[in-house]
């Protein structure tokens, strides 16, 4: 499966040219508008065409993801797919308490981490050593917080709060918590 | 001796407090405790950039986290809204070519939201209440972690700014509708209807135009005030909500939080507050574009009935785009997700982006312009709305939100870009521009300085919310604190963009201050010497 990593250097990649050309574009228009020339000539079909390109831009967007990201149709599906594992986490009082056994998962299974809070909004995320982040979910007291997963690339990860739950909330951490092998 | 003479009576004595109408002065009132309240929401972001770098020993994490309570919600509205509800309660009627309907009222308006901040921020700085302002239940009624006492006090400085809010409401649509002494009686419900853009809309349609009743930028300042209204009253029920079992922990008795579904409360409260944040703030901003590109080239504007209906479209949008701040509940249903989060939210790049084309055609359409200060400004907006709204519809996205959610990259180059470059810059056009007006034809004293406030801001503004997107991508979260330094290197940098944005906006302090003189900016919170309900004094109409 692909990893996150992998889709935000794509996104690095998208954003980072399209801030360069829009960038340029207002840095060209507002040279050009200080300078003699025809005015009143845009078309209102141009206009229209901008219209229409942006409606598609904006829901081509969504497609194109949800057929190149591989966890958007899971999570949408995860109540028809069978997790190979299932690991069942609470959090309570700013703390989170763990499985008993350790977090070990293959890269070729599909795991459901289920999340729930006796007391505040939390959030669940897995962070790579170099603190880049795998995944994250919200965890809401009454309330089913599951997501399903399938890792890209072993290693150890561990577990931070995502969601702000008071000043105790700032250090909910716990290190090495999930080992993800080949 | 001349420094002096200018730093008391400003620029050549031009400006003289006295001349000013009592509409003129509530306006700069407005628009000076608006700039004060940005000097305070700036110091406390620089503040906090520092602490984000390394934890400084005067403030604890208590401290730190009821700073990023009161940080925005002074932004928004002891600076944004005092100074777009300044702005338009002097458009509106100017405009209309009419008296606004109560000068009362907005003076109502004006201490309330005033005091009302600095009640908010009080009870956090003294206190330290900080749920933030997302206030995710159970969060603000967690008398574990927050006093109930500071916390009924925030929440009342919170309800003095809604009441001040729910009477600029009313000043507004009354200034619209009603129907002056001594005037024709007005049609107001037709006036009503051109404001809320039905006619406008209807105008596409129809092959023999109608004639608008009310002019582009009063509808948009209508419709964005009717995003307003609701969203004050989302967060007045919320606070009540809030401040219910807050009293009743000051009486000795814990209600139980679970009453309340977390869920159900999340989408109401993000119902309303997007109201503001993808309703008012969107629809505002394009009525201030329209504005202003048709004041600087005195043409009419491209496609103004679509502009019109998008209007109206970006007004329905915002009551449907909520679920794109609940993509990563995994409660939330799937449906909602989609729809309501992804494909409807998808509508505001359409909207948005529809607005800034329209602008840059009629500008366009008067090519060659000189590059004064409103037309610079103007243009940073435009530019920080088009580095923004593209953030927001990615981090829109079901796969995308799974990683990007609760970021840096959310608040950095989508939320900092939006109101720091954004909205900051299109406001500030609206002040280069208004000032001569408002001051009876008062000079800048230093066009050097506002340069330096141009390019200041701008890169400052950009350069910030770039470096914290990057840190963002590289998994630095919003709202948390990393004392280790992980990511030292983006949060030095963004916190050297925050020194250009906090000295830029001292260099258009000084040039204020210069411009008008001291005793000129004490003079505008003396009483009107003219009795007149004009907006302007006879010789300056």
């Amino acid at each position: 499966m692909a990893d996150s990593n992998d889709v935000l250097n794509g996104l690095i990649v998208v954003y980072t040219t399209y801030s360069i050309l829009i960038i340029s574009l207002v840095a060209w228009f507002s040279y050009r508008i200080t300078r003699q020339g025809r005015g009143g000539l845009v078309k209102p079909s141009i206009f229209y065409t901008w219209v229409i390109m942006l409606a598609v831009l904006g829901v081509t967007l969504h497609l194109f993801t949800y057929n190149t990201i591989p966890w958007s149709p899971m999570d949408l599906n995860r109540a028809d797919i069978k997790p190979d594992k299932v690991f069942e986490i609470t959090v309570s009082n700013h703390q989170f308490q763990l499985p008993a056994e350790k977090m070990i998962i293959k890269t070729s299974e599909k795991v459901l981490f289920k999340v729930t809070s006796t007391d505040l909004t939390y959030g669940f995320g897995l962070f790579r050593p170099d603190h880049t982040m795998v995944l994250q979910m919200q965890v809401l007291p009454g309330h089913i917080n599951d997501i399903l997963w399938q890792f890209g690339e072993p290693g150890i990860y561990s577990i931070r709060s995502t969601e702000y739950s008071g000043p105790k909330g700032a250090y909910m951490v716990v290190k090495d918590a999930v080992e993800v092998t080949e | 001796m001349n420094y002096i003479n200018t730093l008391l009576n400003g620029e050549q004595g031009i400006f003289k407090a006295d001349t000013l109408t009592p509409m003129q002065k509530i306006t700069l009132r407005f628009v000076v405790v608006g700039l004060v309240y940005y000097a305070f929401a700036a110091i406390e972001g620089m503040i906090m950039r520092i602490y984000e770098i390394t934890p400084i020993p005067i403030m604890n994490e208590k401290h730190f986290f009821a700073m990023m309570t009161a940080h925005p919600l002074v932004g928004i509205f002891g600076s944004t809204y005092m100074i777009v509800f300044g702005a338009f309660l002097f458009l509106v009627p100017f405009l209309m070519k009419k008296p606004l309907w109560s000068i009362k009222a907005a003076n109502w308006t004006f201490f309330l939201i005033t005091i009302g901040t600095i009640v908010m921020w009080s009870a956090g700085f003294l206190s330290h209440y900080a749920p933030l302002y997302t206030l995710y239940w159970p969060l603000p009624a967690d008398f574990t972690q927050f006093s109930a006492v500071g916390g009924a006090v925030f929440i009342f400085g919170i309800a003095l700014i809604m009441v001040g809010t729910l009477i600029f409401v009313v000043n507004i649509f009354k200034t619209i509708v009603y129907t002056p002494d001594g005037w024709d009686k007005q049609p107001a419900g037709a006036l009503l209807i051109s404001a809320l853009g039905i006619s406008g809309s209807q105008n596409i349609f129809r092959k023999n135009k109608k004639e608008h009743l009310v002019p582009l930028p009063v509808a948009a300042i209508a419709r964005g005030t009717v995003d307003i209204l609701l969203n004050a009253l989302i967060i007045t029920f919320t606070g009540v909500l809030i401040l219910i079992y807050m009293l009743w922990e000051i009486g000795g008795i814990s209600l139980k939080s679970t009453a309340i579904d977390a869920l159900l409360y999340k989408n109401w409260f993000w119902w309303g507050l997007d109201l503001i944040a993808d309703g008012a703030v969107l629809i505002f901003v394009a009525g201030a574009w329209y504005l202003l590109a048709t004041l600087i080239t005195g043409k009419k504007l491209f496609m103004e009935n679509w502009a019109r209906a998008a209007l109206f479209v970006e007004l329905v949008v915002s009551w449907t785009v909520w679920s794109h701040h609940l993509l990563s509940d995994q409660a939330q249903p799937g449906i909602l997700k989609v729809v309501s989060g992804e494909m409807v939210t998808a509508f505001e790049l359409v909207t948005q982006g529809l607005a800034f084309f329209i602008t840059l055609v009629t500008l366009w359409s008067a090519r060659p312009l000189k590059m004064t200060n409103p037309l610079k400004f103007l243009l940073g907006g435009l530019l920080g709305f088009a580095l923004a709204v593209p953030c927001g519809i990615l981090q829109a996205d079901l796969g995308l939100n799974r990683i990007l959610h609760n970021t840096q990259w959310v608040v950095g180059p989508h939320v900092h870009v939006a109101v720091l470059v954004g909205l900051t810059m299109t406001l500030y056009a609206a002040i280069y521009f208004l000032f001569p007006i408002l001051t009876n034809g008062a000079k800048w004293y230093s066009q050097k300085l506002a340069n330096f406030h141009f390019w200041a801001h701008l890169l400052g503004g950009i350069g910030m919310g770039a470096f914290m997107g990057m840190a963002g991508l590289k998994g630095m979260l919003r709202r948390a604190i990393y004392v280790d330094g992980e990511f030292n290197i983006y949060m030095i940098l963004a916190g050297i963009c925050g020194v250009f944005l906090l000295l830029a906006f001292l260099a258009f302090l000084y040039n204020i201050i210069m411009s008008v003189g001291i005793n000129g900016a004490l003079g505008i919170f003396k009483p009107a010497k003219l009795k007149t309900k004009d907006l302007l004094p006879a010789e300056g109409k």
